[in-house]
């Protein structure tokens, strides 16, 4: 259901877990599904001993792909206006991240809700840091 | 100066959005179930907000993908195909440091999208844990089969001196 401005308070937010425990598997999916390769995130023998990481990472865009699943349950879908962000630090395998989004502005006239949008992972370390702006109901 | 550097034709795919929508682990009958989308607000089924991402499967130049009969990147009998790859420990990576998204519409299977990829700003800083940093932005727009823009997308990536991980 989409939202109702009337239902909205600024500072209100919404969390969801998003990943339990990251998968080498999932991240190959996402490259499979994207098309974007990069040995960086499916290739432990070039991540470690060429580019010198201590394992293979995630796709920034993996992390924010499963923050707009957060959003868009939140918001509805097709409600979205904006949304971007910061990728702050690297998502691991096994990484537990949790996506929260808390109302910044209510722009009534416009039937417009902007969200800062944050994605953490177990250790509170911020991975991701954006925001989005929605259409919702009066 | 912001000057056109390529433009890609992208096709909206169902089965391509089922499997996008698995990959980031979304199970909303939206991006799969065409009966019920049709009674859903937005009337069928629609992609994803970051799916646009995909259309680097149509870039006929995209790097991140082994391109047939070339040398690749990754690891086969040796850590990588390339010779002119620094060692370890050398050189630095690009990497994406932020994605901006502006939507004017849904896109929807049948939607066949033209991306106009043009490059924006230029920009340096000094970091502390990967040395130099060269910060570039990549700005795409996104139009219909009907010539309408429908999703501005905006990348900053950023080149670092050295390989880059948390603490």
């Amino acid at each position: 259901m989409p939202l109702r401005l009337a239902d909205l308070l600024v500072g209100a937010s919404r969390s969801a877990v998003i990943v339990d425990d990251l998968t080498r598997t999932q991240i190959v999916q996402y490259a499979g599904a994207s098309g974007d390769y990069n040995p960086l995130h499916s290739d432990e023998i070039f991540a470690t001993q060429v580019a010198g990481y201590p394992t293979i990472f995630a796709h920034g865009m993996l992390t924010m792909g499963m923050a707009g699943h957060m959003l868009t349950d939140y918001v509805g879908a097709g409600r979205l206006i904006t949304f971007g962000g910061r990728f702050k630090a690297q998502v691991w395998p096994g990484d537990r991240l949790t996506a929260t989004a808390t109302v910044q502005e209510l722009v009534v006239d416009e039937q417009v809700v902007s969200l800062a949008v944050v994605v953490h992972n177990q250790d509170v370390r911020e991975v991701f840091a954006g925001y989005a702006t929605a259409r919702v109901d009066p | 100066m912001e000057v056109e550097v390529v433009s890609v034709r992208l096709p909206v795919e169902a089965s391509h959005i089922l499997m996008f929508a698995r990959a980031i682990g979304d199970p909303n009958p939206i991006y799969y179930d065409a009966p019920y989308a049709a009674t859903s607000e937005v009337g069928s089924i629609i992609a994803p907000p970051t799916f646009t991402a995909a259309a680097a499967h149509f870039d006929p130049d995209h790097a991140m993908r082994p391109k047939i009969g070339e040398p690749w990147l990754g690891s086969g009998r040796s850590p990588t195909g390339r010779v002119d790859r620094p060692q370890r420990g050398e050189g630095g990576t690009g990497l994406h440091a932020e994605q901006h998204y502006e939507y004017h519409r849904p896109l929807r299977p049948g939607d066949v999208l033209t991306e106009r990829k043009r490059e924006g700003r230029t920009w340096g800083s000094e970091g502390r844990r990967a040395g130099k940093l060269a910060f570039h932005e990549l700005i795409s727009d996104f139009y219909s089969q009907d010539g309408e823009l429908v999703l501005v997308a905006r990348a900053v990536v950023v080149r670092t001196e050295r390989p880059v991980t948390q603490d």
